[in-house]
């Protein structure tokens, strides 16, 4: 989880300086979903999850 | 010091360590896990490297490099759809859930799978080319070019090798491409992209080049310095599935042949009109890295240097003295290019180059096998021979036409076979190249053999006197003769024209792929070239790889065994064993492939360990705890049922957790469909609700990431480099 959130942290410093603006609401709003879907997948609790949608 | 280098995740996997700056190992996952390309982890091909190295984890690494960064590929990804957007949608759905689920975690993929601390580097895609083809070089500077499909923008670079250093100068950018052009006309012809572009090229020869004017005019903006443009009007590779747009067929006027389908000379025009701006691309682009560099030597890599043909022009026509092309130029020699960036460049380690000779010993740096524990196994029945009987035997046996698979010592690291895993046979033969196509490789009748020649005799049936030792040089062969055949024959009547005293060799143009073999690098098949000499007087062989249509070259001794037994070869050598096929026992049938359901894949890789199913009952004893204590007060009679659910989840989870296996396999199998399907559903809806307006608005303020205007005044497309060298950029995915 640790290692993830390094992750997004580096993405976030990497839209910064290269000032990639128009990528950030997509990228991020994917970033979070992808972080939930690899949470999510593999626990017999995803089922439960993905009926909140 | 001992760095591994990965490369992974798109195609060609592959793993090399580097000790010292010395290559220990490298070797390709396709050969270990029998999958041809296999972009998966490269688990097999760690093992190996790390086992060759003397090391017994991969904690014993002092650095580990991966060939790309992820995070500019992903910026590339996601500006091409912004930048087309509310096309693109089914290509959106298709790659996006691989970046959100495995490609943008990689760091992390890697520090799980390797249980590695250390540092972990991510040079450019282009650069970990640039340093596979000028590293392990002879030279000490030398121009450096490289081009394939895309690596993260770039699809094309220049660089100066000097001493310990390559830096690249110049570069193109995507969507702007040699190599997926050169893709696009592979989907055209109806050859797999990424596979089939060695197909495409000896096609070409069967065909005039009366398309060359229209691919120039239409789809390729050219500069006099090899920069160019595509008509991005008549590709579709940046929004849809396909290579091309209906356009392009218009424009040909002929639709996109389906694969298998019979090959016409349209095809066959087509093809040899692609293979001439290819190679007048690669001319151009050559000349401009020498006026760049001043260099007398040149350096290939990158998918589009395994064009053999236009390597031969560069080298005959081109402004360099010596070219020197990476043996493994696909994605698959980035792992290596990445991890001799780590020594030079990141820890500004000095490089020797010998001037000589090269440091890629000879590409043979994947695994060895003893042959001997599967020949007494499975009771095979084989003759021993010494070195020189060996040699004999096998010459007299070339020379009565028998075909003879090759197995010795380590395996080939990259796409070709150079006399290690080969399937060898005499050129002098006229049918040989329809009997080996036909007979034991199960591949088109058109495609061609090529050579391995002594190094000493290369200038007596070629024109050219300079090492070719990997196979990626076409020359045209000596006495070679215009055939009597004209072009209006078919197919077939121009194969079986003679053309050359090594007729199966020489491709229907006189000219063929010439592999050289020098004493000092393969010594046993160079004794093995020179016993046949010393038979027929022809220092020649054909030389194919030892695989059959659609699998991957052999590694293991079983894989050669099964292929020999299955194919039409005759004699099969495995070190000094002898094996005649006319003793062997027929092998069981082999067993039809089984088909099996993606989520059944998907299931097979979720742990299913007792820990596992104790854990899942006690999960779904809770939930159905939780469920019960919402409905008690309502429902009684159902919450008595979800209650008694709960208690036996939770009791076989405690008591017999190997019980749950069916319903884990049910339940989680149901997870992983509605993930699909919730996957799906949540991304058309982030394309359409928030990328497409993004995409829009940015389009409005004329700020798209990318270049989409065809041709324009300026005298070049080149862009030039200004990053300076900084060695903590090699730390960060981006």
């Amino acid at each position: 989880m640790n290692g993830k959130l390094s992750i997004l942290g580096e993405f976030w410093t990497f839209l910064r300086v290269r000032k990639k603006w128009w990528l950030a609401p997509v990228v991020l709003m994917l970033l979070l979903l992808g972080l939930l879907i690899t949470l999510s997948e593999g626990s017999a609790l995803a089922p439960f999850i993905y009926s909140l949608f | 010091m001992n760095i591994l280098g990965i490369s992974a995740f798109y195609h060609d996997s592959a793993a090399c360590l580097v000790r010292d700056g010395e290559i220990i190992a490298a070797a390709q996952e396709e050969r270990f896990s029998r999958k041809k390309h296999d972009d998966r982890f490269p688990r097999h091909a760690i093992d190996y490297c790390l086992r060759e190295a003397g090391l017994a984890s991969s904690s014993e690494l002092d650095l580990v490099a991966f060939y790309e960064k992820p995070f500019v590929k992903c910026d590339r990804l996601f500006s091409t759809y912004l930048g087309v957007a509310p096309r693109g949608l089914q290509s959106f759905l298709k790659a996006v859930p691989v970046w959100i689920k495995q490609k943008i975690w990689i760091k992390q993929i890697l520090r799980d799978e390797l249980k590695f601390e250390g540092t972990i580097l991510f040079p450019e895609h282009h650069e970990s080319h640039a340093a596979s083809a000028f590293f392990p070089s002879p030279f000490e500077d030398a121009a450096v070019l490289t081009v394939d499909g895309v690596g993260e923008w770039a699809t094309t670079t220049i660089g100066r090798g000097a001493g310990n250093r390559v830096d690249l100068l110049r570069e193109l950018h995507f969507p702007h491409s040699l190599g997926l052009l050169y893709s696009a006309f592979t989907y055209y012809l109806g050859f797999r992209v990424n596979s089939g572009e060695y197909k495409v090229m000896g096609l070409a020869p069967y065909g005039q080049p009366r398309f060359t004017d229209l691919i120039l005019s239409n789809l390729v903006d050219l500069k006099p310095d090899g920069s160019l443009r595509l008509n991005l009007d008549h590709f579709d590779f940046m929004a849809g599935l396909t290579m091309t747009s209906r356009s392009f067929a218009q424009l040909f006027g002929a639709p996109r042949r389906a694969p298998e389908a019979e090959l016409t000379q349209h095809h066959m025009d087509v093809a040899r009109s692609l293979q001439a701006v290819t190679e007048e691309v690669m001319l151009r682009m050559a000349r401009h890295a020498h006026e760049v560099t001043g260099s007398s030597n040149l350096c290939l890599a990158g998918g589009v240097a395994l064009n053999c043909v236009g390597n031969g022009r560069i080298l005959r026509e081109g402004p360099f003295e010596k070219i020197w092309i990476q043996p493994a130029a696909g994605d698959a020699g980035g792992a290596l290019g990445a991890a001799l960036l780590g020594w030079h460049h990141y820890h500004d380690q000095p490089r020797e180059a010998p001037g000589t000779h090269d440091a890629q010993k000879a590409s043979l740096l994947g695994p060895a096998f003893d042959p001997a524990e599967l020949v007494a196994r499975k009771e095979i029945a084989h003759e021993q021979l010494g070195d020189d009987e060996l040699m004999e035997r096998v010459a007299a046996l070339l020379e009565d036409r028998q075909v003879i698979g090759w197995y010795q010592g380590r395996v080939e690291f990259g796409p070709r076979a150079l006399g290690n895993r080969s399937i060898l046979a005499d050129p002098r033969v006229p049918d040989m190249q329809r009997r080996l196509n036909e007979k034991i490789k199960f591949r088109e009748s058109f495609r061609p053999f090529a050579p391995a020649v002594l190094r000493e005799r290369v200038a007596e049936y070629f024109e050219l006197d300079e090492p070719s030792p990997y196979m990626l040089l076409v020359a045209p062969v000596k006495a070679a003769v215009e055939s009597s055949v004209d072009d209006s024959a078919g197919f077939g009547d121009r194969l079986r024209a003679v053309r050359s005293p090594i007729p199966a060799v020489t491709h229907v143009d006189q000219s063929a792929r010439i592999q050289t073999v020098d004493v000092r690098e393969n010594p046993r098949f160079h004794a093995l070239l020179r016993a046949f000499e010393q038979r027929t007087g022809c220092g020649v062989l054909i030389n194919t790889s030892f695989n059959v249509r659609g699998e991957p070259p052999v590694c293991a001794v079983e894989d050669a065994y099964r292929c020999f037994m299955r194919t039409g070869m005759d004699y099969l050598v495995l070190g000094n064993l002898l094996i005649d096929k006319r003793q062997q026992q027929p092998l069981p049938a082999a067993p039809p492939p089984t088909a099996r359901s993606w989520i059944a894949d998907d299931y097979e890789r979720i742990d299913r360990s007792p820990r596992a199913l104790r854990r899942f009952g006690f999960t779904m004893g809770i939930v159905a705890g939780v469920i019960t204590a919402l409905l008690i007060r309502r429902y009684p009679a159902v919450a008595m049922t979800t209650g008694v659910v709960a208690v036996l989840f939770a009791a076989a989870g405690q008591f017999a957790p190997t019980s749950l296996a069916a319903i884990h396999r049910i339940w989680m199998q149901i997870s992983l469909a509605m993930g699909w399907v919730m996957t799906r559903v949540i991304l058309t809806l982030v394309f359409f609700l928030v990328l497409t307006p993004v995409g829009l608005l940015q389009r409005l303020a004329g700020k798209r990431a990318f270049e989409v205007a065809f041709r324009t005044p300026e005298n070049t497309y080149w862009k030039g480099r200004e990053t300076p060298f900084e060695r903590e950029s090699y730390e960060r995915q981006y």
